[in-house]
């Protein structure tokens, strides 16, 4: 317990098991019990108050949920919390420090890569795993590394060039 | 020295957007992640059955799950009578079903406890006896006269057909026909399709007993709407209901009707005195919110030897499911259908409507769609695009000899809007040029030998993008105007509130562009705030491409009220009379002394420091803004694809969109808006489509089935503008969000059978799925979407 206070439902549901887990989420160490059934995706958003993270499907499809997990891109709401025990996950409020943007958000900006953003945290997501992987992607490279990812807004075609933004931008940085 | 407006973020800057930086940080706030002290999570058990009578509803298990807080039913919402409530079409609709379950997915009955995954739990404990009755999935089987009765519940209701409607000049369109060389004929579905914001909806309710007060946090286009439908349903006084429509993830008419589970949230926090938040899992959003379109369109067109039109027949029978719930203007049955072949010089008219209930999800909601108006367009190309063929015309030159011209303006349809301006042979021009319209022939030959098949397919519309004029269209009553407030404070910085609802278009920056450009205010200066009704004016809400005709007008109007008293306090700044005061951007001077002049910041100060004798202080205002006539963008859409006859597959080579939407407020923006919409239209033609079996259960209920384009299927687009500013809009400009859609699909299909009609085939109804082309390609023969449905 670390609040001061702490109310106790006056049935304490019987045999609930609960799990401890520790997660390294945007480069802090992170401790939440929770039960074995939480999703990561709801970890994240209710018990860290990491609402960047959005959920779009109960199927895997739509990729709103995508974090990177241990630099790999999962879908958070097909991942259970406790998997993600000892490993290392980043959000989208971990892209930008107090001062900077990350290239790929001020691409998606610069670009016009977002309409009503529900899609962007996870697109963002995922491109950046692409772009650590392949600074330099051909459209087809980024259509296919998208491919998880659904936006109903934008028609895609400033997501791309929003990547590609980035990308020269993070090459450009990386050459200095 | 007069502001150069693109440095300050006005009129036609392509200026970055301001929501950007939330969203991108991942700090946007949707529905979902708004979290109020105390609150207890929602959820709805469905129908598993399309129709069947509900025998007994037994909650016993579900209560004695720890952490479960209320379980309603039916019965629970009847004792308050709240189990049924009004659509936006004069239908009642049940919110938690008490006689019978009319589709599959319909609500039953509700959970609130602790957290979301207990009151999952719960659901799936309530036991609900169903007698199941036959379904009706189509308007064939409900016009059986033997078919079940689907609204009993209804007095008056003695079959299941909703309404007969029709519009037009049925003798003179007689006569055409009797005149005419040539008669053309289509016969098309336009399938059922889902919205599909990504974003599902949800609300959470927090009524406070203490002061009487109810706030809604609620995923909906049109909070002001809504707030009057609760203080009817709920049967609270208005000012105690405030709806706060947060960041919305996306919208496209899904989010415009009063759905059960709204209603049942509310009910609920106002049990138990604690907010309750409801989210819709995606196949509860999929499986029971509106949907569009779902409606089979017959028509002919008379013809001249010569190609011109001399008159036009339309009959549409379509499938509203369960509850008659399409969100449209109220004198209309079916949306404005009756906007078919506006673009076109048609000299008699005639269009009959029914529509009829079936055992599906309610909706026939405006899909990115002004009410009806993707339908009536993409009959309309499709007719365009048959006639063509069986007159041996051009498809080109058999659009040009009907396009309405240029000096015909304003031009009366045969149904009776007003279009009033445009230049439609020039859009199809640059349309036809930008794709290779000329050396196409030869294209095609050369692909022949490749083995595959290429087509070329167009699409030219004019739509009506804007309601009102409130003395036609009214929702429920509500006249459909729009409105704007405007805060100058005393630094020349300022807030703007409206009464229509972004959700992902951008409104707060646009309107700030066009203050910036009706002021010399800075862009930057200006804060944009919708969707709290109690801090905005009333407005109707955004669908139906009407934030920028309507509300957009209204923040212009607003303005220049302000620049009006502006001018005042200019005139006692620089001790001259108002007459001796000019404007430039941003600053009033003496007339014949440009120096001597102050800036509206300095009116600013001024209205608040130092006010001429007899004029109120302050520089706020409202402006309300009922629009005299609709606004009529117009289209022309080319596409170029290839299909391989081995397979059914087809690519597009290169898609061409001329847009003309008037004067382009933000051009990044609108851009934008195409390319969404052209993906909409994309998706619709290609593999979009929600249907159902022969017991009424939904195929389509999932992401897995219900098919959307990714970044992989999605083609590129190439764009371009014409612009023809809009009479009557203040700053001349038209409504862009759903043309794409609306058009764009008629350009896909024409496209494909274009490729493949040399086998004699006619029509393929969308989507064109690579085994239903594929089928039309080896049988000569029509694939129809129609029913009787097959099992497959
Ligand atoms: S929420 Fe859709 S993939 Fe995770
Ligand atoms: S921006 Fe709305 S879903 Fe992508």
């Amino acid at each position: 317990m670390t609040s001061l206070y702490e109310e106790v439902p006056a049935e304490v549901p019987a045999n609930v098991p609960t799990r401890r887990v520790t997660v390294t989420v945007n480069g802090e160490k992170r401790t939440v019990d929770v039960e074995p059934r939480l999703l990561l995706a709801h970890m994240l958003r209710q018990a860290l108050q990491l609402t960047g993270t959005h959920t779009g499907c109960d199927t895997t499809n739509c990729g709103a949920c995508t974090v990177l997990f241990d630099g790999r891109p999962i879908k958070s709401c097909t991942m259970l919390a406790v998997q993600a025990d000892g490993h290392d996950v980043e959000t989208v409020e971990g892209l930008a420090t107090a001062s900077e943007l990350h290239p790929i958000q001020e691409g998606f900006k610069q670009e016009h890569g977002l309409q009503c953003g529900y899609c962007t945290p996870g697109m963002m997501m995922a491109s950046k795993a692409l772009l650590e992987r392949n600074p330099n992607p051909t459209e087809d490279e980024i259509r296919w590394a998208l491919s998880g990812n659904l936006c109903r807004c934008t028609g895609y075609q400033n997501i791309v060039k929003s990547v590609m933004w980035a990308a020269e931008k993070m090459r450009a940085e990386e050459a200095e | 020295m007069a502001l150069d407006e693109l440095k300050i973020g006005g009129m036609g800057a392509s200026r970055r957007r301001v929501e950007d930086n939330r969203f991108i940080r991942g700090k946007g706030r949707y529905v979902d992640d708004v979290v109020l002290p105390g609150m207890l999570h929602m959820e709805i058990l469905r129908s598993p059955v399309a129709h069947a009578r509900i025998k007994s509803i037994d909650t016993t298990a579900a209560w004695e799950v720890p952490g479960v807080r209320l379980v309603l039913t039916g019965e629970t919402m009847a004792a308050r009578n709240l189990a049924w409530m009004p659509t936006l079409s004069y239908d009642t609709q049940a919110v938690l079903a008490t006689d019978k379950v009319r589709f599959q997915g319909q609500e039953v009955a509700a959970v609130i406890a602790d957290d979301p995954y207990i009151a999952k739990d719960a659901c799936s404990r309530i036991v609900v006896e169903y007698e199941s009755l036959p379904a009706i999935v189509n308007p064939v089987q409900a016009q059986d006269p033997n078919a079940p009765l689907i609204r009993d519940d209804k007095e008056n209701q003695a079959t299941n057909k909703i309404f007969d409607w029709e519009i037009g000049d049925k003798e003179a369109t007689d006569r055409a026909f009797a005149e005419a060389d040539v008669v053309s004929t289509v016969d098309l579905h336009y399938p059922r399709s889902h919205p599909s914001p990504l974003e599902p909806c949800g609300s959470i309710a927090d009524y406070d007993r203490a002061t009487g007060k109810l706030t809604v946090y609620m995923t909906t286009q049109a909070p002001h709407i809504i707030r009057a439908a609760v203080s009817l349903v709920a049967e609270l006084p208005e000012h105690m209901i405030r709806i706060i429509s947060p960041d919305l993830g996306g919208g496209f008419g899904n989010k415009v009707p009063v759905y059960p589970g709204y209603v049942i949230s509310i009910l609920a926090s106002i049990l138990t005195e604690r907010p309750v938040k409801w989210i819709e899992d995606k196949s509860g959003n999929l499986i029971s919110t509106g949907f569009g379109r779902d409606v089979y369109l017959q028509g002919q067109l008379a013809l001249r030897k010569d190609g011109k039109i001399l008159g036009m027949r339309m009959h549409t029978v379509s499938d509203h499911g369960a509850f008659y719930a399409d969100a449209q203007p109220t004198k209309f049955k079916i949306g404005l259908m009756h906007s078919t072949f506006a673009a076109y010089d048609v000299p008699a008219a005639h269009l009959t409507s029914e529509g009829f209930y079936t055992n599906k999800a309610p909706g026939g909601v405006a899909y990115r769609c002004s009410f009806r108006v993707t339908e009536a367009m993409f009959f309309q190309e499709r007719m365009m695009h048959a006639a063509a063929n069986d007159l041996g015309m051009d498809q080109a030159d058999f659009r040009r000899v009907n396009l309405v011209k240029d000096d015909m303006f304003p031009y009366r349809t045969a149904f009776g809007f007003l279009t009033d301006s445009g230049q439609y042979g020039k859009c199809l021009d640059v349309a036809l040029e930008a794709i290779g319209y000329d050396t196409f022939k030869e294209e095609q030959e050369e692909a022949r030998k490749r083995g595959k098949l290429l087509g070329i397919g167009i699409s030219t519309m004019t739509e009506p993008l804007g309601a009102g004029n409130s003395r036609e269209y009214d929702i429920l009553g509500i006249k459909m105007f729009d409105s704007a407030e405007l805060r100058v404070h005393m630094t020349g910085k300022a807030i703007l509130r409206t009464g229509a609802k972004t959700q992902g278009q951008g409104h707060e920056t646009t309107w700030a562009q066009i203050v910036a450009h009706e002021l010399g205010i800075p862009a930057d200066d200006i804060v944009v705030e919708e969707g709290d009704t109690d801090t905005a004016p009333f407005g109707m809400g955004t669908y139906a491409s009407r934030s920028t005709p309507v509300a957009g007008a209204a923040v212009a109007m607003v303005a220049r009220k302000i620049r009006a008293k502006a001018r005042k306090i200019a005139a006692h700044l620089l001790e001259v009379s108002e007459e001796d005061i000019e404007w430039e951007l941003g600053r009033f001077y003496v007339r014949g002394n440009e120096e001597r002049g102050v800036t509206i910041q300095d009116c600013a100060l001024a209205a608040y420091s130092n006010v001429p004798d007899g004029l109120e202080p302050g520089l706020e205002n409202v402006a309300y803004y009922d629009p005299p006539n609709l606004t009529w963008p117009f289209a022309a859409y080319v596409c170029k694809v290839e299909v391989d006859p081995q397979t059914g597959v087809w690519d597009v080579l290169k898609f061409v969109a001329v847009d003309d939407c008037g004067v382009r407020i933000n051009p990044m923006i609108v851009e934008g808006q195409i390319m969404g919409g052209l993906t909409e239209a994309y998706a619709m033609a290609s593999m979009q489509y929600i249907t159902f079996d022969e017991e009424g259960n939904c195929i389509g209920s999932n992401y897995m089935d219900y098919l959307l384009p990714t970044a992989w299927e999605t083609p590129g687009f190439e764009l371009h503008e014409v612009v023809t500013p809009c009479p009557h809009h203040p700053i001349g400009a038209k409504g862009i969000g759903e043309c794409a859609t609306v058009g764009g699909p008629a350009a896909f299909v024409n496209a494909v059978m274009n490729a493949i009609e040399h086998t004699g085939v006619r029509n393929v109804d969308m989507p064109l799925m690579p085994n239903r082309v594929y089928e039309a390609l080896q049988t000569g023969q029509n694939v129809s979407g129609m029913p009787p449905v097959k099992g497959d």
